[in-house]
């Protein structure tokens, strides 16, 4: 079915190539980072993780949010999403490669990067955060590799698939609570200290994937013969909706917690990304505007006229995937570090290098993502004539 | 003709995997050993539990520096704010992201946040209290190392083993003390000059105090101990006739963020 | 051999069709470009030779040993067969194992085979002597194209040098 990636229009080759170049860019950077090391990056002894853990934190969310289609699809026989089942599949392949990446690229010693396997430590979240996310993607390409062939042949997907599907949806969740329990276990870090840290990272991670996910949809049915269908990407929107509105609600949750209970320790952070200490407040509007801009969304999103103007449901989505990506992406990681845990302030801001091999790794995501939706949308294609 | 490329593929593939997987299994599973024996030097020094009490009534400015410029001299610890040369001279923000420190000095309400007061004893208020890594007995940033790059000797010392560290730094985010340190760049340029007892190390790997592991199997004091002047006890914390053990009775002593569990073993008389 | 049945019946009753290479020219003209690149190694470097590598024992430490004195902690030809593992076995060691002899303090003597000990250590025991690494142990790690990382970290002057300069 590959061949399908191989023909298209000059769009989908100048998309390709730029892809293409962005990734070149990134990787010519990386090569510098391989040989200075990583003080190309804005992290240091206090900020010790940054940019890359950051992105790969959001795209772990990204790509657990498959399961919000496959679910329904497979478990309940909801027979619209039968439509998107295999985009939902793709964008989870995409978004885990991505995060291999990523965390690839943060490495001090890539070149050891085999050493979790040779020397396996159970203890270690790390280990099964690697397990986890190598089986997803696994998963993900044999499961929707074969759906998607046995659609092209009209025959039914072989038996032996359907206990992989059925393991998808647990290992789905799994792969995003395990990170979160890279945050979630440190006892010297009070900001990640919260047992709601995983129900955080699911609820945000369920309401950005299904916007992405919507708007490819909407991109898909723009470009190309296939049509997503209404009805699927209305569906698809109400669950960015309660998954948002649980979002805000945990987030408010996390705000009475540690302001009613008024230890200074946890309060802190909060004061750093909200107010700024001692005159240092990078982010503050930043996360003013992430909070305030997931609460509002939240709300108008509960407006079915607003979900159901795909204009404007497409402008909440961006909006979506900006906020979440904020307090998820940079909000999270400062947060966690900043202020240390001697309540010095040292703040974190990316530098131009570190942000082009993150332009790089995005650019290889979206490579491989181009590439297996026009495979998808090609047969697809091919199906309905 | 039975078989179809398709099938050919798979076949080639396979074969593949189990030819690789194979010699791989076998270099795995029977690693080369050489037949000699690597022993103790008799005048090692052992304990069953290290542990060092620091006493603050008898530190002073002058102390604590002699004690960082041992440590550091000792295990080639890059200096990144004053470079031995002028050309690498780094911005003072930049050199405080890369500093790499094993011991250094704080004030009270850094060492011990959360404790402090505002009308406190008075010579607490501006005393420099001297900061390494506790040597926890139960280490989280050993539970959370995904190659046991960073493990715990039977005799409680928290060790780093540079060969294996992949420089994932979630030691550093587990560590509650802010105790580790990592090689943004490369250190060789910034080390005046090198002490060929210990090697230096490439960019890429954490470091941290190790307690002078190998100036103990040597049978000597650690260089901080050596050089405090009686300002650092160090011993063995199960040996109940122990110097460490003797202070430990005689004085009242804190520990940083001790309600965390992860029982720290530089104890502070204060 | 299985039948096999195709839309023109079974294998032997294939019509005879006539074979046909397209762009018969590129692909012989790749392939040969393809043949002429993958054999470079065979032929590149025909009718050069290369020096075999020739260490050089001339340090001042071996050179101030006595006669009987002058051999390393392990025979020659051992050494050259297997001073890589020894010194991961040593590295193993001193880090890492708890070898069954060994209790608290790692073990950091090495006991050769005749009963004397040396300090295992790569800078402060095999550098002492051989303290010409471009001259010994670069001569035969270039020829064979290896390159330990060792040096990144272990530095090649050892104590007892340094404290004499």
């Amino acid at each position: 079915m590959l061949e399908k990636a191989l023909v298209g229009t000059k769009r989908y080759y100048g998309l390709l190539a730029l892809l293409a170049g962005l990734f070149a860019l990134g990787f010519l950077f990386y090569l510098k980072q391989l040989h200075l090391g990583l003080s190309i990056t804005g992290m240091g002894r206090d900020v010790s993780w940054g940019f890359y853990i950051a992105q790969f934190t959001y795209l772990v969310g990204v790509a657990a949010s498959a399961v919000m289609v496959v679910l329904p699809y497979y478990l309940h026989n909801y027979k619209a999403f039968g439509r998107v089942t295999i985009l939902g599949e793709f964008l989870a392949v995409s978004a885990v490669t991505m995060c291999i990446l990523f965390i690839t690229v943060d490495l001090g010693r890539p070149d050891r990067i085999l050493n979790v396997l040779k020397y396996p430590t159970p203890n270690s979240v790390l280990f099964w955060d690697m397990v986890v996310l190598n089986g997803y993607l696994v998963l993900n390409l044999l499961i929707g590799w074969n759906v998607l062939e046995c659609e092209r042949h009209s025959v039914p997907p072989p038996k032996w698939l359907k206990p992989f599907i059925y393991l998808s949806i647990p290992w789905a969740v799994s792969i995003h609570t395990v990170t979160a329990f890279l945050y979630a276990g440190l006892p010297g870090r009070g900001y990640w200290l919260t047992a709601i840290m995983a129900p955080r990272f699911l609820a945000s991670a369920f309401c950005a994937g299904p916007a992405l996910l919507i708007l490819l949809a909407l991109l898909v049915r723009k470009y190309t013969k296939f049509d997503p269908g209404k009805e699927q990407i209305q569906t698809l929107a109400k669950i960015v909706t309660y998954a948002l509105l649980i979002n805000v609600f945990f987030f408010f949750c996390e705000v009475f917690t540690v302001f009613y209970s008024q230890i200074p320790d946890h309060m802190l952070h909060f004061q750093y990304l909200f107010a700024g200490i001692g005159g240092k407040g990078r982010l503050v509007p930043f996360m003013w505007f992430a909070i305030g801009g997931m609460t509002l969304t939240a709300l108008f999103l509960v407006n079915p006229k607003l979900r159901k103007n795909e204009t404007t449901l497409a402008a909440l989505c961006g909006l979506v995937i900006i906020t979440t990506y904020i307090d998820k992406g940079l909000g999270l990681i400062s947060g966690g570090f900043i202020p240390n845990p001697l309540e010095q302030v040292t703040e974190y801001w990316p530098t131009v290098p570190e942000a082009i091999i993150t332009l790089g790794v995005w650019a290889m995501g979206f490579l491989i993502l181009t590439v297996l939706y026009k495979v998808a949308v090609s047969i697809k294609e091919e199906i309905k004539s | 003709m039975g078989i179809d490329r398709r099938e050919f593929i798979r076949i080639a593939g396979l074969s593949t995997l189990l030819g690789l997987g194979g010699k791989g299994a076998f270099e795995l599973l029977m690693p080369g050993r050489v037949d000699a024996e690597i022993v103790p030097k008799p005048e090692a020094r052992k304990a069953k539990r290290w542990a060092m009490v620091v006493n603050q009534k008898k530190m002073d400015e002058h102390t604590a520096k002699k004690c960082i410029a041992a440590c550091h001299r000792v295990h080639n610890v890059p200096n990144f704010t004053n470079p031995p040369n002028d050309k690498l001279e780094l911005d003072p923000a930049v050199a405080n992201r890369y500093q790499i420190k094993w011991i250094w000095t704080d004030h009270f309400h850094n060492a011990f946040p959360g404790e402090e007061q505002k009308y406190p004893q008075e010579h607490l208020a501006h005393m420099n209290f001297l900061l390494l890594c506790n040597q926890c007995n139960n280490p989280p940033c050993v539970r959370v190392c995904p190659t046991k790059a960073t493990f715990q000797r039977e005799d409680g010392i928290v060790m780093m083993d540079m060969h294996r560290c992949i420089g994932c730094r979630f030691c550093m985010a587990g560590c509650p003390f802010g105790s580790r340190s990592f090689n943004w760049k490369d250190p060789r340029p910034y080390i005046k000059e090198t002490y060929p007892g210990y090697p230096t190390r490439e960019i890429g790997v954490v470091e941290k105090c190790n307690f002078c592991a190998e100036r103990l199997a040597q049978g000597l004091q650690p260089a901080c101990v050596e050089v405090s002047g009686g300002t650092l006890i160090f011993g063995d914390l199960e040996d109940e006739k122990s110097q460490v053990r003797e202070y430990l009775r005689k004085y009242f002593t804190i520990r940083r963020k001790a309600h965390l569990g992860t029982n720290p073993q530089v104890y502070y008389i204060v | 051999m299985a039948d096999y049945k195709n839309e023109f019946g079974v294998f032997g009753e294939r019509p005879k069709v006539e074979k046909k290479i397209f762009d018969r020219n590129k692909i012989i003209a790749g392939l040969v470009i393809f043949v002429v690149l993958i054999t470079i190694p065979l032929w590149k470097n025909l009718g050069k030779s290369v020096a075999a590598p020739t260490p050089s024992l001339d340090t001042p430490v071996i050179k101030k040993l006595a006669e009987k004195e002058k051999k390393c902690i392990m025979p020659t030809d051992w050494m050259r067969a297997n001073h890589m593992q020894m010194l991961i076995d040593w590295r193993e060691n001193v880090v890492r194992t708890a070898e069954q002899k060994v209790t608290t303090s790692r073990g950091r003597e090495f006991v050769s085979p005749d009963g004397k000990k040396y300090l295992a250590s790569l800078t402060n025991t095999c550098l002492e002597c051989h303290s010409n690494k471009a001259q010994f142990c670069d001569q035969c790690h270039n020829y064979a194209a290896v390159a330990p990382n060792c040096w990144g970290c272990h530095l090649e002057t050892g104590k007892k040098l340094a404290e004499a300069k």
